[in-house]
């Protein structure tokens, strides 16, 4: 059910500001992808591109051919409801619904796809997917209460656990940990250990322990300057790239000798 | 990097800059004065003193806060209390034509109410006795037809203006119509009315559907522009988590925008009913006045609050009190439904709106 996703020649506007230019990147099916670099380098925007979620920003589009399951995801065919189905994401910022419970937000992808869960079905599903998230002990009590009353942290496990609720072929996080402490980070990466085993998964951090910790291969962008569009400098697997970059850009980033 | 920051030790004398202490006035006098200053603008309203007389001594009284405050507490606390007296000024003079109003029409329209009053019509009624149901029933049946044309189209143009224009050129010109459509004058909205049904009925043609549909012209732009304001306070974020789940464009519309706005929304429609619902104008035009109860709004004329109380009060008969007497008394009623409207708005405002709690 996890698919690769071959990236080839994408070019990522913003108008006509070209903010990514020219990837091109196979994500494997059933491993961990990590993508570094400084900030402002594209990391959200590229993963952004990866389930059509960055043509809703106005004026954004990108060119460039997008492949998984044999689909071109941005063929003129392709529904971006669909593709955004199967390719789940977490943001950079927690987003949990207002209006709903805890056990609400959880169910929220099914819930607002209008489908049908018994109730037993729906309690399991919100359990398991709590628990996943690491958030489950926190929060078994006061499941009616409104989502939007957690803690920041505690919000953004809600989310992960919104996105995994929908079980996705692929799950896209942005920065999924950094508004966590130690401890429910340490879950998150748990987790991602898990689901590595059913899905493809991307992930952008700026954490470079929790990058070589966490994935199997790793992707390094940079950009040269303000201004200027971001690109993918090198990618490939993690203790390869960590250990033997090939650029001197990305020993330096890494090394945290940067700029 | 060789300045090092020089942070005060932990035994060095930290009171070479103490914070200052400065004399205060009691808060208690304070109060006293504020209070003799309420009584005295009380007085002058109420005496025959006169309220401006009352205005100024208030004004005076208060203004020796400050006075005493520049000579105890100095110059900051001072122009604090100083303008801590506009403020209070300007919010008196706001209020002082609130609370007239409100006080005449509950004085002169209070003493008609009666069970007779709200249960009978003005049929067969000459002189004492005789009611404003017809008029009561009438107001329900055209705001509420009003409303129900206006909600789904101002909410559905909300809708497309935020959620599927995308900042147009269309966009643009649907708000420079919804804003000039802000400023039709009510007399033209029934005017309108009046023309359009002219085409399908013949001349002088009156029908409560026709009030409702001029009623309609004033608060489709208030209805447009007071639920765009709300979607757009919806955080893009919202949508964007709802995408992310693969849920379409119209369910997060209907499952999550509409929802986290709803407060706002339903506040916005109960104040464009509590703004229409006083109209005098078009009412009279399309939808005239009778003495009897007529509760089909597309057969024949509509009695009003609005249009009753003006047409008692310019047509009273003889002997006039009555008649005058049952315009206050409906005034009154008017208010009353007015001010029902705005605190349910408020209690539907504080049960829909997302919750913060734990
Ligand atoms: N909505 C937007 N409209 C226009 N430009 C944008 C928008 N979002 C991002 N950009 C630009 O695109 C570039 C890449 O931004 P992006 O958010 O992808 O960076 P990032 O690598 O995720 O950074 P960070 O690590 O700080 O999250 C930046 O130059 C940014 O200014
Ligand atoms: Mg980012």
């Amino acid at each position: 059910m996890a698919h690769q996703i071959e990236v080839s020649n994408l070019n990522i506007y913003y108008g006509d500001f070209l903010a990514v230019e020219d990837v091109n990147i196979t994500i494997e099916a059933r491993s961990v992808t990590a993508f570094i670099g400084p900030s402002g380098c594209g990391k959200s925007t590229f993963l952004r591109s990866l389930n059509r979620m960055h043509e809703e920003i106005k004026g954004a589009r990108v060119e460039g051919k997008v492949m998984s399951n044999g689909h071109n995801l941005y063929d003129s065919a392709m529904d971006p409801v669909d593709v955004r189905r199967q390719i789940g994401m977490v943001f950079q910022r927690p987003n949990p619904f207002p209006t709903m419970s805890i056990e609400q937000n959880v169910l929220a992808g099914p819930r607002l796809n209008n489908k049908r869960l018994k109730k037993s079905v729906a309690d399991d599903l919100v359990e398991q997917s709590l628990t996943r998230s690491g958030l489950w002990n926190e929060v078994k009590d006061r499941l009616n209460k409104p989502g939007s009353g957690l803690s920041g942290g505690q919000q953004q496990r809600l989310c992960i656990a919104r996105a995994i609720a929908v079980e996705p072929d692929v799950l896209l996080m942005d920065e999924p940990c950094s508004a966590l402490d130690p401890i429910s980070t340490s879950v998150i990466e748990d987790l991602i250990h898990q689901l590595k085993d059913d899905y493809t998964i991307a992930i952008v951090t700026h954490n470079m322990q929790q990058a070589a910790r966490v994935s199997d291969n790793t992707a390094f962008f940079n950009l040269d300057g303000v201004g200027k569009p971001g690109r993918l400098i090198e990618h490939g697997p993690t203790e390869i790239l960590f250990s033997t970059p090939s650029n001197p850009a990305t020993e330096a980033y890494i090394q945290g000798r940067f700029g | 990097m060789t300045t090092t920051l020089e942070r005060p030790q932990k035994d060095q004398p930290t009171s070479d800059r103490p914070f200052k202490q400065s004399k205060r006035i009691p808060a208690g006098s304070v109060w006293v004065v504020w209070t003799l200053a309420g009584l005295a603008l009380v007085t002058g309203f109420v005496t025959d003193l006169g309220g401006a007389k009352g205005f100024g001594l208030a004004w005076l009284i208060a203004a020796s806060i400050p006075a005493m405050s520049f000579a105890v507490e100095g110059r900051r606390k001072a122009t604090d209390r100083f303008v801590t007296l506009l403020v209070v000024t300007a919010f008196t003079v706001a209020v002082i034509p609130l609370v007239s109003i409100i006080s005449t029409v509950f004085a002169k329209g209070f003493p008609v109410m009666s069970s007779e009053f709200f249960t009978s019509s003005m049929r067969n009624v000459v002189g004492e006795g005789g009611g404003i149901n017809h008029a009561i029933v009438g107001t329900l049946i055209i705001t509420g037809l009003a409303t129900i044309i206006s909600v789904p189209i101002g909410l559905f143009a909300a809708i497309y203006l935020v959620e599927y224009s995308e900042d147009s050129r269309t966009a643009h010109g649907l708000r420079f119509l919804v804003d000039v459509m802000t400023g039709i004058p009510s007399i033209v909205a029934g005017l309108f009315a009046y023309a359009l049904f002219v085409l399908f009925f013949g001349e002088g043609v009156r029908m409560g559907l026709g009030g409702a549909v001029a009623l309609s012209v004033l608060m489709i732009p208030v209805v447009i522009r007071s639920s765009e304001e709300m979607l757009k306070l919806v955080p893009n974020e919202l949508r964007e988590a709802s995408w992310a789940l693969g849920v379409p464009r119209w369910r997060t519309i209907l499952k999550v925008v509409l929802p986290t706005a709803l407060a706002g929304i339903v506040t916005g429609v109960t104040l464009a009913i509590a703004r229409v619902i006083g109209e005098t104008a078009p009412l009279l035009i399309i939808a005239g006045i009778t003495d009897s109860v007529n509760t089909n709004p597309l057969e024949g004329r509509m009695a009003t609050l609005p249009v009753f109380a003006y047409s008692a009060m310019m047509n009273p008969g003889v002997p006039p009190e009555p008649s005058i007497a049952r315009a206050w008394g409906a005034a009154l009623t008017l208010l009353i439904i007015v001010m029902a409207l705005n605190l349910i708005a408020r209690l539907i405002s504080a049960f829909f709106s997302p919750s913060k709690g734990r």
